[in-house]
Formats: structure tokens, sequence, C-alpha cells
């Protein structure tokens, strides 16, 4: 066990520090600049084709594919040091990097590999997730939006939702129906569609947060050639599952959250003339979330070190998120209470109640999305522990013959 | 970086393992009990004779010379077991106090029969109810005076480091003006003593560690300790729900199982990676020693308490007997909440050292 750098990875992490030093200032996001959407994404598409110029996109993608052809510890300590900067770096692009180049690398042809792959390391390239549904989100297999064979062309309708940024992506990752006349896991098949074609059509959802991340996108009629279907038909349920590994296994960046909240602590007045900190029972609160925090933080080292080597951690990443998740809503609503009647409506100069504000709501998306809480349970408890599966009630009933 | 113990951790780990799995099953632990025993000797000797009581006590001095995570790894497998030995007091905090504070000869004088297992010593800390770290007991002119209780192992230790007004000093044990006077211990498997020093001949450790040092290095054993009992409650509470049918199933296949024992093993695996840290720390990184060992005391703290509750739970009626096994674990989970000081000790050691830790780390 090291938790230093090898002399290898110290000159790696010198030479991204100094090219970081010279190219990430001109791309910083200022702190408390509001942009609008299309402006974000001119700036992240701008930031990832530095990236690429400056070889460090795609660091683990083989170089045959556009990517550096680096090892998974470069790519953690390449994170590291970009999340020094604020970047413009939403799903917008992550979406991209971490999960269609991954199934496309994976399920694809060679020509899909050489139209998508380096385009989209390259920024030019946006993308959404078109895999949840009203009636599918934890049971995603439940999925209904349809495909039907066309001459070269599939005709999809149906309507997905939660597809971060959608109105502002070049392209999508799509699962669909393609036979229901088999168990639900097993008439799935997986596409990657133009957001511009005709008949997609995409509605903002208002969320509770008030910002609109999120979309429903309805498809009517929107045709799909037969070439822009990754993996073979029926193979839908493996490529959604390349799809999201690739999500639960976090990046490397490793801000505090707990941190801010115990200056934050310090900087409210208490009940007997000190701060909210000095109050016993918000010490413990903070301390128990730090020191969950910090053990996140070196189990996900554990996590990378397992990839490192070629195994894979399986339902061992889910536990990062459940643990963040929880901890998240927690302690922003701790420092909320703390705060006092003054959280509910700050002065209009307190940015930093408003961002603990907003992580409490957003706590709730983190609790639900990439896997709900109860999911990623299930999976530790069977694929862990060994625990037996839930009862299914439709397990090999074909799709159609379900209620 | 690498962030994974080494293959030869890894086999001493399972050596261990192999080892208590073997000489100190459950029911040996109960015999232990229903005997009164004070600890289990034979166990202690073999331990000794293996090496693994002279781990990371430098080869100078009759140790191995191994490091804190070594010796971190011993201490997980002794947790999982829920050994009946004195590894705590005797080489986690007595010999650590005089290699930390002791003089050349004092180390030379006491290391190598610790490390040998030889003899056993102990470290005297608490007066009472109130903070671990008592200084109540009086040292002046080469003579101690006061009370510590209770102090753990003290009926078989022969010597004692002892936390008084004027710092760490040295007591034997076996000497007029000691007493020791056996309390009723909640935890059945470590027995635990009030000692009165009545003018005991006592002899300063004055080098420079700190008994906050001690605490700390102490706390990162015990976070390891810990993980290994809290495991074992995982594990004993899987295996139980597995093999046990209600309404017609496993009762391993009901979600409210499912879902406490996917918590506590999400608090398993945090509590581990804290103490892997916090072990490496202790030998590499000296200066982030106590917010990760404070860290991991935390984390390792949870993990076993939500370990030993629900292990209970999970075994419904049979879980209060004697006959089943969830109890060693359930009142060894209070000794470990409550010695080397509460959670409130911790918490501000947390966050007192968190800043200076991550200005060292940036």
């Amino acid at each position: 066990m090291d938790f230093n750098d090898t002399p290898q990875e110290a000159a790696f992490r010198a030479e991204v520090r100094a090219w970081l030093a010279a190219t990430a200032p001109a791309h910083v996001v200022q702190q408390g600049v509001t942009l609008d959407d299309a402006e974000e994404v001119r700036l992240g598409r701008a930031w990832q084709r530095a990236v690429y110029d400056g070889g460090y996109a795609g660091i683990t993608f083989p170089k045959a594919l556009g990517g550096r052809g680096g090892t998974v510890i470069e790519a953690v300590v390449f994170a590291e040091e970009e999340s020094r900067y604020t970047l413009p770096k939403g799903p917008y692009i992550g979406i991209g990097l971490g999960m269609a180049i991954n199934v496309i690398a994976r399920h694809g042809n060679d020509a899909q590999k050489a139209q998508f792959i380096e385009a989209t390391l390259k920024g030019d390239l946006t993308w959404c997730q078109l895999f949840s549904e009203p009636s599918a989100g934890s049971d995603l297999a439940n999925l209904r939006t349809k495909a039907v064979r066309d001459g070269d062309d599939w005709v999809v309708n149906g309507q997905k939702v939660w597809s971060s940024w959608a109105h502002r992506s070049d392209w999508g990752i799509l699962v669909v129906r393609t036979d229901p006349t088999v168990p639900k896991h097993k008439g799935l098949t997986f596409f990657v569609v133009d957001m511009k074609s005709p008949g997609v059509e995409i509605h903002p959802i208002r969320q509770i947060s008030g910002a609109s991340d999120f979309n429903e996108t309805f498809m009517t009629d929107v045709r799909i050639p037969d070439a822009n279907r990754v993996g073979a038909v029926g193979e839908g349920w493996a490529c959604c599952m390349t799809v999201l590994m690739g999500e639960r296994l976090g990046s490397g960046s490793h801000k505090s959250t707990v941190t801010p909240l115990l200056d934050y602590a310090a900087r409210t007045p208490g009940a007997d003339g000190g701060t909210a900190l000095d109050s016993s029972s918000v010490r413990l609160a903070l301390a128990q979330a730090l020191a969950e925090e910090q053990g996140s933080k070196y189990f996900e080292a554990r996590l990378r070190t397992m990839v490192s080597r070629g195994e894979n951690p399986g339902a061992l990443a889910g536990m990062v998120k459940l643990a963040y998740a929880s901890r998240l809503q927690r302690t922003s609503g701790l420092a909320l209470e703390l705060r006092g009647l003054d959280a509910i409506a700050p002065d209009a100069d307190d940015a930093q109640t408003r961002e603990i504000q907003h992580d409490y709501i957003w706590s709730t998306v983190m609790r639900i999305a990439g896997g709900a809480d109860e999911v990623l349970k299930n999976q530790i408890a069977e694929r862990v522990l060994g625990m037996p599966g839930d009862i299914r009630m439709d397990k090999d009933v074909p799709f159609e013959q379900l209620r | 970086m690498n962030f994974d113990l080494s293959d030869e951790q890894k086999m001493l780990a399972e050596q261990a393992r192999g080892l208590l799995a073997e000489r100190t099953p459950f029911d040996h632990l109960r015999g232990l009990i229903d005997s009164a025993a004070e600890w289990d000797e034979p166990l202690w000797r073999e331990l000794g004779a293996m090496g693994f009581l002279g781990a990371n006590i430098p080869e100078a001095v009759g140790g191995l010379g191994m490091t804190e995570l070594d010796l971190g790894v011993i201490s997980e497998e002794l947790g999982r077991a829920n050994a009946a030995v004195p590894f705590f007091s005797s080489i986690v905090l007595c010999a650590d106090a005089i290699r930390l504070a002791g003089s050349a000869a004092q180390q030379a004088e006491w290391l190598p029969k610790l490390a040998s297992g030889e003899v056993v010593g102990t470290f005297a800390y608490a007066e009472g109810p109130g903070p671990a770290l008592a200084r109540g007991a009086v040292f002046a002119d080469g003579r101690l005076t006061g009370t510590k209780t209770p102090v753990a192992d003290a009926g078989i230790a022969s010597v004692a480091a002892v936390l008084t007004g004027a710092g760490l000093v040295l007591v034997r044990l076996d000497q007029p003006g000691v007493t020791r006077t056996k309390l009723a211990s909640f935890d059945q498997l470590r027995s635990h003593y009030r000692i009165d020093f009545a003018g005991a001949g006592a002899e300063l450790l004055a080098g420079p560690g700190t008994p906050e040092t001690l605490f700390d290095r102490a706390a990162v054993q015990a976070a390891f300790e810990a993980t290994g009992a809290a495991e074992a409650c995982l594990t004993m509470a899987r295996d139980y729900a597995q093999d046990r049918q209600i309404f017609g199933r496993q009762l391993a296949s009901y979600q409210a199982i499912k879902h406490k024992l996917a918590d506590l093993a999400v608090q398993v695996e945090l509590s581990r990676s804290n103490a892997f840290y916090a072990g490496w720390a202790a030998g590499e990184a000296p200066a982030d020693l106590p917010a990760a060992a404070a860290a991991a005391r935390l984390s390792a703290s949870a993990a076993l308490e939500m370990g030993a509750r629900e292990n209970l739970q999970v075994h419904g009626g049979i879980g209060y007997t004697q006959e089943a096994n969830c109890h060693f674990f359930y009142r060894r989970e209070r000794l470990l909440a409550v010695n080397l000081g509460n959670r409130s000790y911790w918490a501000d050691r947390l966050i007192a050292h968190h800043s200076a830790a991550q200005n060292e780390a940036a």
C-alpha cells in the first residue's frame, strides 16, 4: 500500500499540472456566474477540445480509437488535478465520455467506433441518455418504447424521461423494445439516435429545484437506420449494463462537501454567544459525516486499484454513491437546521446558504438517479453478500403478457 | 499509488485468521467465560511463538520490525475472532508507550519481553467516570499515588504504563503499594481491574512521545479490530439469515434483511478503507495521523455499533441466548466504543486536525 505517487505517476502529475496551469485558466467558469444552456455547452465543448488537443482525452481509451492508451491511475491523476479548477464539465460532456463511447467501444462495430468515439473525445459530439421511461425507472427493463423494423430502418415510438441535457445534445444512446413476445430483458435492442431526427420532440421538465436539467423526450415514428444499432438485436440489456457500470465508478475528483459545512457552522452564531460549531451534537454529526466521506475517498481508491489490475468491482462500486447521496441529504439538512430560520430566507448576498439549499434539494435526485438506494442495496445484498434475489412475478413471462 | 494490502500482508491475514479460527472458535470463548478464565493463555503463548506479538516492534528490541499496517492486519483478525488475549493492552498500548516515550534502556528492558509475550503489560489511563485521558494520579520522587480504574488485563499484567499529571510513567504491578481489585467486566472476555497506587515505585517515560500520539496510534489498531468484528457480525447475520426459513422462504430473501445487511456492508468497507489509510499514515505520513486516526476510529465505531446490534436483531430470540454467538460482539462493541475516549473525543480531534491534514495533502 502506498498512497504516494510512484516516480512515473509523479512525473505524469507534474506534466498534467503544468499543462493545466497553462491551459485551464482561460476556460474557468467564474463562480456565481449563471450561463445559459447554449453558452455552457459551447464552453464545455471548447474545454473538451483543449483536453483532446493536450492529449488527455480518453486517457484509458486505446490510441487506435483516439484515446491516450494510458492507465486507470493516470486517469485518476488527471481528474484530481483537473478538479482543482472550476471547469465546464456537465452531463452534456460526461454522458458521451462516461457512457456513449464505452458502450460503442464494447458493443459497436468498426464503422460506429470510427464515426463516434474520436468525435466525442474532441467535444464535437454531445450526448444524452434515453433509458428511463414513465413506467421504467428502477425497473428499467419494463420499458415500452418500441422499435419495429422497416427495410433498412427501425421506426421508433414512445416516450423517454429524465434525459439530461437532451435539448442540447447531438446524439442520444437509446434502448427500446424490439420483441415483446419474449421476457422483458431479452427483447431489448440498443441504438444511437441523431437528436435532430424528425419525430424527436423534447420537453423540459420543471424540477423542484426550479431548474430544468432533465427532459421528457417523445419519439413519434422516428426512423433510425439499422447502421445505428449497437450490438445485436436483443442484446440491449447487456449494452445497458455496460453503460450503468461506467456510471457507478467515480472519476477521482474529491471535493469534500462536508468541509465547507464545518466552516459554515463556525461562521453561524450559536446559542450561548459562541458558534454553531460549539454544539456537541453538531460536532458529532459533522465529524461522523466527515469520517464517512474520507472512508469513501479511500474506498474509491481501493476500487480503482482493483480496476487497474483488471478486476471488476461489480456491485461494490454502488456503495460510493449509496453512501454519498444520503450523506449529502443528511449534512445539508443539518446545515440548514443549525443556521436557524435564516436558512429559509437568507440575505441576497448569502451564496453559501443558497448552495446548501440547492444541495438539500439535489440530494433527492442523487438518492434516485443512477441506481436508487433500494436498487443498490439489493445489488449489494445479492452480488456482494450472496443473498437471494427478490421474488419476481415477471420472470420468464413474455413482456406482452405482463400487466 | 496502490490502495491495497500487499501479497505478504494478505498472507499474514490468512495465517492469523486460520490460526484463530482453529484455536478460538466461539464454543471455546463460551468455555472461557464459563470457567471464569482471565484470558486465553495458551493462545497468547502461541501468538508470541509465531511472532505476531512483536510484529511492529523494532528488530533491535526483539520484534519483527514490520509496519503499523501489518499490525493492523493482525488486529483485524483478532477482532474478527473476538480473541481473549491482551494484545490491545500489552502490545498496542503498553509496548507502544514504551516505544514512543521510553529511554533506550527502558525499551531494551521491556520490549523484548513484551514482543515475545513472556511479559504482559497494560496501560492505565481512566480514573472512573469521565474523560479517558485522566491525569489525576500523582507521580513525584519516583513514587506513584492515586487510583486508575478500570484497567484492562491488569490481573495478568506485570507492568503498566500509567498516565499521570507528570506524564507517562512505568510501574511494576507486583510490588507493595499496588493493589489490584477485580471488577465485574461487561465484556466477559476482557477482564478489568481497579488499581490503587500507594507510593508505588515508578519511573518516568520521559521521551518525546505524547499520550495523544499513543492514543492516535492505538485508535488505528482499535479501528482495525472493530472492522474485523463488524465484518464477523455481518457474516454471522448473513449466514444465519441464509439458513433460517420463515413464512416459507429464506429469511435472507426479505428486503428488510437484505437492505439492513447491505447498509452494514457499506459501513464495513468504509471502515476498512479508513483503517487502511490511517494504518499507512501511522507509518508513512505522521502529520496526517491525528485526522486519519480519528476518522478511522469514528468510522469503525459506527460500523461495529450497527453490526453488533443488527446481527443480534437478525437472529431474533436465539440471539438473546448464551448459546448463540451474537453476545460476544454485542459486549465487545461497547468496550471498543469507549476505550480510548468516546465519540466526542474523536469528533473533536477530527475537526481540530482535519484542516491541517487537508492543507498538508494539497
